[in-house]
């Protein structure tokens, strides 16, 4: 197979709360034969809350971004659904807009860069399914995870709006019935979990200002994955990933009922079932323990 | 001469039943019928009624997407039945489909709810122009193509309520005002003919009823039947808030601000810092899952954060490109 290249924009997240996730990104990526060429020069995208305050800003900001991966030729890869949604949607007005567009040039200017529209900008789980192929990586699977019940958790920002999500990967998506990553899950040898909550929101964006919204929405997810008979969960967003992994016990609280389940990113998933080394993985780092390996 | 072909699918519908006046809990009849490519969701609730039980309750008037009557949901997605093509329904759910109406918890008969909560947030919001105009004006009052932009279309809204109750948040929070009362008040807010000032602005940013409460997951966006994107209205308020200087310090407010903080210190986010920064003295609450989470090698110290590559680009970024003041 011939070797993959992308720039990783690996979002602040997964250098911080979620160390796991990048670790195995790169574990994975080393299975499946993909180079990865982190854009160290990134800045944060704003994450869906700068655009509140500073619209120009964030633009500005994410155009930078981008322009670094368009300087390298290469699609720029994302592994948290909300870098993926605010630098896509900014993809999206610039390459619809060219007096936007020129603007947001000038500024870049300023810095030697300049923001074209050449590169892709695509999460890791439609890269992968886009460019390698489910069928591959079923044939590539060492561990098939076949006595697991699995829920895929899919996290808003992956899947809505579905219109700007679509452009950005050929496997069209439909954000009332999301197969990617119950079919990565198959892939994998696993057994996905079909329940109602699987493409809904977990809260995060209002974990601060709203906690109460944000701990019943956790609880309803978690809760659903639970009555479908899940052993654990599988969410390719980093921030969903916080919420149902680190908000348990507010969670509980707040539906009057215990809910837990261990959650793994979906490079974790994937690596598991590519047989990486588990201490590769990070599975350490959760705080519902990954008890079932 | 182009021929069109129709095609039928057989199609088994779960419909919700419920009459207020002598159930007491709500059921579901099962319907199998024949459906045409032709079809829109309105034709199946007509052959119900029609063919198969004349009590079988709904709203319809206009039929053709205007008076926002006839929303339902199909398989638990909002849809307006007179526009939602039956093939487009089976394309994505397949053949087995659930009749309900927008809002289980409101039903008074089959999918005719109550729809007051939404009627009272849009009340809430003054939905119309504030502003003194003479009883005999000499000349029109005209609002400029350009001006009439500003709306983005957000005038087109039907109340349909589809994107209300496809809102999680108006789920679990019955004081959130829900996107289409914020795409009201946007609509006024955004007329060049409107003087309301900042009063209806500071009502939309009260903690549990206003805009700072949404949760930004894109339903709204996904489901208006007249492609208005309420959530792109929710984000504009939000910097009309910061604009206008109605924003009042709090901790969502601080969130939004305390990004452009953390990169113009680091390129990257001080996730604890920006915390620390919204909440301030609330921080305190965050504690003990934060030593959970330093415990399992989660949480990165300030001196641990590694800035971005060529940060002096992103400081000048900063200062060069910054429209907003807090």
């Amino acid at each position: 197979m011939e070797k993959l290249r992308y720039a990783l924009f690996t979002g602040c997240t997964a250098k911080q709360s979620t160390p796991e996730q990048l670790a195995s990104t790169y574990a994975v990526a080393k299975k499946l034969n993909i180079e990865l060429i982190e854009l160290e020069e990134a800045s944060c995208c704003g994450a869906s809350h700068l655009q509140d305050y500073d619209d120009f800003l964030s633009l500005v900001l994410n155009a930078r971004n981008i322009a670094y991966a368009e300087k390298q030729g290469l699609t720029m890869v994302t592994i948290c659904n909300t870098c993926q949604l605010n630098t896509a949607m900014t993809k999206h007005r610039l390459d619809n807009d060219v007096g936007l567009k020129n603007k947001v040039n000038e500024k870049l200017r300023e810095i030697g860069l300049e923001y074209k529209g050449t590169s892709n900008v695509v999460h890791f789980l439609y890269a992968i399914i886009d460019d390698i192929g489910l069928d591959k990586i079923a044939n590539m699977v060492k561990t098939p995870l076949s006595q697991f019940n699995i829920a895929p958790f899919y996290g808003c920002h992956n899947i809505r709006p579905s219109e700007l999500q679509n452009e950005s990967h050929k496997t069209p998506e439909n954000p009332y019935r999301p197969t990617s990553l119950d079919d990565l899950i198959v892939a994998c040898g696993g057994i996905n979990v079909d329940y109602k909550e699987k493409n809904k929101c977990c809260g995060f964006h209002v974990e601060l200002q709203a906690p109460k919204t944000a701990s019943i929405l956790t609880g309803k997810a978690i809760a659903g994955a639970m009555d479908g008979d899940a052993d654990w969960m599988v969410t390719p967003c980093p921030l969903c990933h916080l919420k149902l992994d680190t908000q348990t016990k507010h969670s509980s609280n707040a539906i009057g009922r215990d809910v837990s389940l261990p959650v793994l990113h979906m490079q974790q998933m994937l690596g598991l079932a590519l047989g990486c080394p588990q201490e590769e993985l990070g599975l350490k780092h959760h705080l519902v323990k990954v008890d079932f390996i | 001469m182009n021929t069109i072909s129709i095609t039928t699918q057989t199609v088994n519908f779960k419909v919700f039943r419920f009459n207020s006046d002598v159930d007491y809990l709500p059921y579901y009849d099962s319907y199998t019928m024949e459906v045409t490519s032709e079809e829109v969701v309105l034709d199946i609730l007509n052959r119900i009624k029609w063919e198969l039980d004349g009590s079988f309750s709904y709203r319809r008037s206009c039929r053709h997407g205007i008076c926002g009557a006839c929303a339902i949901k199909v398989n638990g997605r909002s849809t307006l039945a007179c526009k939602e093509r039956m093939n487009d329904m089976i394309d994505i759910f397949g053949t087995e489909l659930t009749l309900e109406p927008l809002s289980i918890n409101r039903a008074i008969k089959d999918m005719i709810i109550d729809k007051a909560d939404f009627w009272n947030k849009h009340d809430a919001v003054e939905p119309y122009l504030i502003t003194d105009i003479e009883e005999e004006p000499k000349i029109e009052n005209l609002v400029s193509p350009h001006d009439a932009e500003e709306l983005k279309e957000a005038d087109l809204c039907i109340q349909c309520g589809a994107c209300h109750y496809a809102c999680p948040v108006v789920e679990v929070n019955e004081d959130f005002f829900g996107p289409a009362a914020f795409a009201a008040a946007y609509r006024f807010e955004a007329d060049v003919r409107d003087e309301a000032g900042i009063s209806r602005l500071k009502n939309l940013q009260e903690a549990n009823q206003g805009v700072w409460d949404c949760v930004k997951c894109y339903e709204c966006a996904e489901v208006c039947p007249k492609e208005i994107n309420p959530i792109d209205k929710i984000t504009s308020l939000h910097q009309m808030l910061f604009k206008n200087g109605v924003a009042e310090s709090n901790v969502a407010t601080r969130h939004a601000v305390g990004f452009k903080h953390s990169i113009a210190k680091n390129g990257v986010l001080d996730e604890g810092g920006l915390v620390l920064y919204s909440e301030m003295a609330g921080i305190v609450k965050h504690i003990p899952v934060a030593l959970k989470m330093f415990r399992k090698g989660k949480i990165v110290p300030p001196w641990g954060i590694v800035k971005s590559k060529n940060l002096d680009e992103i400081k000048k970024l900063v200062k060069s490109s910054s429209t907003a003041k807090f």
